[in-house]
């Protein structure tokens, strides 16, 4: 079987997976007591008889399979319903987070990038240093930090005690300038990447050392070269392959772990818009997010995929 | 290199027995044994909570109402705007979300071993079905679910439990599928069954013991996880909700005061970091004492 082939069945087989991860968000959310009408239930001047109309009108008076069939027809055809807290389309509602969640994810995925390879070859190349023993307990406090509490603390100390940088929001009412977003992404983006930096770092670590016993390195070794190109032309590159795919499977991570980093920094992106639906019980607004969600989740698998057959021609798709 | 290479530590001894190999392996590993004397410290500290301090969680100082003043020799970590004992209420929070994350990972173990068992022992249509299914978990994104769902249940401490350990569950799915997989064809599963034992038997008399090394590390990384969920969790108000203190709504309260006294949040984190990083030293740990790849 030849690559298409295999990449064809891949996109395909993705289709039922989404088909059942809609249905298993959609029933949970909706079978969840509760609805978006409770904001309503307890005011005066709201009588029953308009709560029953309001909730025919968005039509949670039928049965949460047919609401299911419904919302999947109207999807199929592209709609993706109303929100019902703004009354706009989801898609406007979506569309205008999606630039701050992709700035500051992107930043948070090319900032974990920048530092983690460096920290792991080098941790690599000097195992049980002083070096390496300082990167493996930083980086054990990186995966068990509770990073909202980071947040907080690096919020009290560059925001109020040091007044070096703002301390949450996308820009400077009044300002707006690139170095006043630049200063406003810092935090959050630094944030995000904590716990991407400690595992890519500890991941590009053991990928290294595994490559650096191989027997290979010691031929390359004996034919004279450099320690220089026998690490980064002959080691780094084969280290590099199963990194790839843990890389490219957090970022989708990276983007669902905004819910957090956003919320905390009244950053308006996705995740804070997650929460915001949340509390108003927005469904289709809440659908709409874990889905693509969802979809980003199983593309980058598709993708990662892809790319590990590029970069390693021992792979085959049997 | 010269001939004094060390000799390796890892000297095989014929006649030591799994246990006893897996301690000697993990005596090696300090990091782990720190991590391991702490949550023991923690664990007393949580069960004797009321002997440890002379305050109650929720016990006000009326001098002290108002504002949160700063630690001293009678309240070593300050008091809070109502006149609580920081330390006291930290304490307790100890119990609750040290009680969480043990009881969330567990309750993922149980059912991912459940799934992964009857997937990779039945294997066929039992084992497309429940793979499937995992598949789909997965592509799930977990942490704005769990999010979701405690927004809308505001969930009592066992739902809290099942929701966080019912979403968990995948990972130990697949490594104990993958453990059944290869343990299956060997000749002590063969002998049980010509000696007439049940399915469930040979699973869980026979295999799961097999495969227990990696299941009991990956809990215990599981515990560390939950109970970082369940900070996060309470921190945004949606998990265990006041006046039961827990390390996650103790930062919730006090975010408000993070100008006029930080120590009110520095606390409470420092606790679920030391937690957590204990928990994945010992995790790291008992991975070297009892995982049989390495």
């Amino acid at each position: 079987m030849n690559f298409s082939v295999y990449l064809t069945r891949r996109v395909l087989s993705s289709i039922p997976l989404l088909l059942g991860v809609s249905i298993i968000l959609y029933g949970v959310l909706h079978l969840a007591p509760g609805g978006p009408t409770d904001v309503y239930a307890d005011n005066p001047s709201v009588s029953p008889e308009a709560l029953k109309n309001l909730e025919r009108e968005l039509g949670l008076d039928q049965p949460v399979p047919i609401q299911y069939l419904r919302w999947l027809g109207a999807l199929l055809r592209g709609e993706w319903g109303y929100s019902i807290r703004s009354g706009r389309p989801v898609t406007a509602d979506i569309s205008e987070r999606v630039g701050p969640t992709l700035a500051l994810g992107g930043t948070a995925f090319a900032l974990a990038l920048l530092v983690a390879l460096p920290l792991g070859i080098l941790s690599a190349l000097r195992r049980y240093s002083a070096t390496d023993y300082i990167f493996t307990f930083l980086s054990f406090l990186g995966i068990s930090m509770p990073i909202f509490w980071l947040a907080l603390m690096l919020q009290a100390l560059f925001a109020i005690n040091l007044r070096l940088l703002p301390s949450a929001g996308l820009e400077t009412i009044g300002d707006g300038s690139f170095v006043d977003r630049l200063r406003h992404l810092i935090l959050p983006a630094c944030i995000l990447a904590v716990a991407n930096i400690a595992s890519w770092g500890r991941f590009v670590r053991s990928s290294m050392l595994d490559v650096l016993g191989l027997d290979y390195i010691r031929t390359a070794r004996a034919k004279g070269l450099s320690e220089r190109v026998v690490t980064y032309r002959h080691a780094l590159r084969n280290a590099l392959v199963p990194v790839v795919t843990v890389i490219a499977l957090d970022f989708a991570a990276i983007l669902s772990g905004a819910v957090i980093t956003e919320t905390i920094f009244a950053w308006p992106g996705m995740g804070r818009l997650f929460l915001e639906a949340m509390n108003g019980r927005d469904y289709p607004v809440l659908m709409a997010l874990l889905m693509i969600g969802s979809f980003a989740l199983i593309v980058t698998n598709v993708l990662t995929d892809l790319v590990y057959s590029l970069i390693d021609p021992r792979i085959r798709y049997e | 290199m010269s001939q004094a290479v060390s000799t390796p530590i890892l000297k095989p001894r014929r006649d030591e027995s799994f246990v006893g190999r897996a301690f000697r392996r993990f005596r090696r590993h300090k990091l782990a044994q720190a991590g391991l004397v702490v949550l023991i410290l923690l664990g007393l500290a949580a069960i004797f909570a009321p002997t440890l301090t002379p305050y109650t969680f929720d016990g006000q100082d009326p001098a002290l109402l108002g504002q949160p003043t700063a630690p001293s020799l009678k309240h070593p970590m300050g008091t809070d705007q109502l006149g609580r004992d920081n330390a006291t209420r930290i304490l307790y929070g100890a119990r609750v979300s040290l009680l969480v994350g043990l009881s969330s990972a567990l309750v993922a173990t149980l059912l991912g071993t459940l799934i992964g068992a009857l997937s990779g022992f039945y294997g066929g249509w039992t084992d497309a079905v429940l793979m499937r299914f995992t598949d789909m978990v997965l592509s799930i994104p977990i942490l704005p679910l769990v999010i979701a769902l405690s927004g809308f249940l505001r969930p009592s401490l066992v739902l809290l439990v099942l929701i966080i350990g019912g979403l968990g569950w995948m990972s130990t799915a697949r490594l104990v599928r993958s453990q059944f997989l290869s343990l299956r064809t060997r000749e002590y599963v063969e002998a049980s069954r010509a000696l007439g034992g049940s399915n469930s038997r040979i699973m869980f008399r026979h295999i799961l013991p097999n495969a227990v090394g990696p299941i009991v590390v990956s809990t215990t990384l599981a515990v560390g996880g939950a109970i970082l969920l369940e900070s996060a969790l309470s921190f945004f108000g949606l998990g265990v909700q006041p006046p039961t203190p827990t390390w996650g709504n103790l930062l919730n309260g006090s975010a408000d005061w993070l100008e006029t006294a930080p120590w009110l949040a520095a606390f409470p984190g420092l606790f679920i970091l030391i937690t957590v990083l204990s928990v994945n030293f010992l995790g790291d740990g008992l991975r070297d004492a009892l995982d049989p790849r390495l």
